[in-house]
């Protein structure tokens, strides 16, 4: 039977750890109190290798921004926190990433638990077409296969549409598809799907690149929001989305070899007034990527 | 202008496919003519086929027909989808295309020869082992009465199940490796296994296209006559057992239609295949009915 594993690091405030990072200083490697640590991290797909060697630190209960222009690696990296990089055929993964104490790629791991306990918004709303925008907020808790009552599941569906400001718009048409409501709105769907298994993490690959502004202004109120509750990892091709969004920007580049490292981590304000690496500076202000 | 005459040509040729199936259609009730006049709507529900005594009614072939080719839906369907969910969500590339090569292969063999390998294969094996053993195990049940003769509306199902295999296997295979990677991602997102998200994500997002396949198998089975009527037994008698011998309307117009030996005789089965045609587009209809019920609530295309 599936366990929920919680991570010790969770349990601590968001406060305590924010102050502990910033008496740190700038949590270059793994700060040890972040909720998830990507270790020595490379990935490959069959024989091109797409990162190599990242090593960062995700900050509790705040936004991390990875940024990075196209085929730097930053959709790759955060497909390995979740253990679906390898999803794809002939892809694999090297280092390790942990979630609070937990070894995700630990021997004996298994990613189907590791999935559960980190929730994904992908770049183009998939809410699931043929089940009502009530059972894809069901979804992820009813593979639980625990036994839930139909009152605790209205629940938590209406819980999780809420915390996805989407439960105004919909609570009128819980039993019609996912896939009739607007594009906004299915991604906040998605959004309220991926928090419904109350992950600890919840990863966002682009979410709103396929959203209108309006949608995505939305989204991006959302994302500050949920902050307070779980540590949210958002990848954005968009510095400005960055900028609004993230307490904290990682910066990815892809060498002359094609494969994305880290260039640097630090806090958003930093990475946008006065970055470290002279790569970074060169990007944030537009020559080139 | 060149674009005229080939719009002309295309449409002539759209037109002949139209004019072909309403010139069979008028064929055959014109030929049949004497017979409909003959029975009336009897035709339709009198359970005897007496030529020597000049009774025809179609209602045992009917039910043959229906028979088998439900029985063969019923078996053929789940094999299918096994075997089209292994190809899409488990199989290597290699093997996959081994497996859909003799999938295909089987829908190369010619019904005759199936039809010998059931005569002397499988209904040997039906009548020694399967049977006897169904009767055991549901004795007294109305399904597996009577004698095990080996040929009967089971063997048929089938031998039928065999043929539809590769059609429902090519299309839901098709129809589900086209099932986004994005939806398998969500589900897998969710902390759901590999079994999880093809019962999950992938078979409702393409059970319209399941079903689709599955008319076109249900179709195959309802017009195939030869593989059929080597085993179903060809009797014309309408019995709840699927052990005893039945007949189908595909059958009995090949069997008798060189003896017909009066005009009848001859109007009645060409009566009967009117009857094949009428059934064939009524279960198809519904179908389709199916389809578009299921469809309900399917994503826009984007």
């Amino acid at each position: 039977m599936r366990q929920r594993i919680r991570p010790e690091g969770q349990r601590m405030s968001a406060r305590a750890t924010t102050v502990a990072a910033a008496q740190t200083g700038r949590p270059e490697g793994p700060d040890a109190h972040a909720a998830v640590r990507i270790e020595h991290v490379s990935a490959w797909y069959g024989t091109r290798q797409a990162i190599d060697d990242v090593t960062l630190g995700i900050p509790p209960h705040t936004v991390t921004a990875i940024i990075g222009p196209s085929g730097c690696g930053k959709s790759t990296l955060i497909r390995c926190v979740d253990r679906m990089h390898e999803v794809t055929p002939g892809a694999r993964v090297e280092g390790t990433v942990r979630l609070g104490e937990v070894d995700l790629y630990a021997p004996g791991s298994d990613p189907v638990l590791v999935r559960s306990m980190v929730g994904m918004v992908f770049q183009k709303p998939n809410p699931f077409p043929t089940m009502s925008v009530y059972d894809n907020v069901a979804a992820g808790p009813r593979l639980r296969g625990e036994r839930v009552s139909r009152g605790d599941l209205d629940d938590l569906v209406e819980r999780n549409l809420r915390r996805a400001a989407l439960w105004d718009e919909v609570k009128g048409k819980l039993g019609r598809s996912g896939a009739t409501l607007s594009g906004g709105q299915q991604q906040r769907l998605c959004i309220a799907r991926a928090l419904a298994t109350d992950p600890a993490v919840l990863l966002m690959d682009e979410p709103c690149s396929a959203l209108d502004p309006i949608a995505t202004y939305r989204i991006e109120e959302l994302i500050r929001e949920l902050a307070a509750e779980v540590t949210i990892v958002i990848v954005t091709h968009n510095m400005q989305q960055a900028s609004r969004v993230s307490e904290w920007t990682a910066f990815m580049l892809a060498g002359d070899d094609g494969i994305g490292r880290l260039v640097e981590l630090d806090r958003t304000e930093q990475i946008f007034t006065k970055p470290s690496d002279p790569r970074t500076e060169a990007y944030i202000t537009g020559r080139f990527g | 202008m060149a674009d005229t005459a080939f719009r002309r040509v295309s449409f002539v040729f759209g037109v002949l496919i139209v004019a072909l199936v309403a010139l069979m259609v008028y064929e055959m009730a014109q030929q049949s003519s004497l017979s409909m006049r003959t029975f009336g709507p009897a035709f339709l529900t009198s359970t005897t086929w007496d030529p020597q005594h000049r009774a025809f009614g179609a209602l045992p072939f009917i039910y043959g027909t229906v028979v088998s080719s439900v029985l063969a839906l019923v078996i053929a369907t789940p094999i299918s989808l096994g075997v089209a969910i292994f190809l899409v969500e488990m199989s290597p590339n290699w093997l996959g295309n081994v497996i859909s090569a003799v999938v295909e292969l089987l829908a190369a063999i010619p019904s005759v020869l199936l039809g010998l390998w059931g005569i002397f294969v499988m209904v040997p094996f039906l009548q020694r082992y399967v049977e006897p053993a169904l009767q055991t195990a549901f004795p007294g049940v109305p399904l597996f009465d009577g004698a095990p003769y080996g040929v009967g509306l089971l063997a048929a199902g089938l031998i039928l199940a065999i043929m539809i295999v590769p059609t429902i296997v090519a299309i839901s295979r098709d129809v589900m490796a086209s099932v986004p990677i994005a939806q398998r991602e969500g589900m897998l997102a969710l902390g759901a296994t590999k079994w999880e998200t093809t019962r999950r994500a992938v078979l409702p997002y393409a059970r319209s296209g399941i079903v689709g396949a599955m008319v076109l198998g249900l179709g195959r089975a309802l017009g195939e006559t030869m593989a059929v009527t080597m085993v179903i037994g060809n009797r014309p008698v309408i019995s709840p057992s699927l052990l005893d011998p039945s007949y189908t309307m595909a059958s009995v117009i090949a069997n008798e239609f060189t003896e017909a030996t009066y005009e009848l005789y001859v109007s009645a089965l060409i009566e009967i295949g009117l009857v094949l045609f009428a059934v064939t587009i009524l279960m198809n209809a519904a179908a389709r009915l199916l389809v578009a019920r299921t469809a309900r609530g399917m994503p826009v295309a984007p």
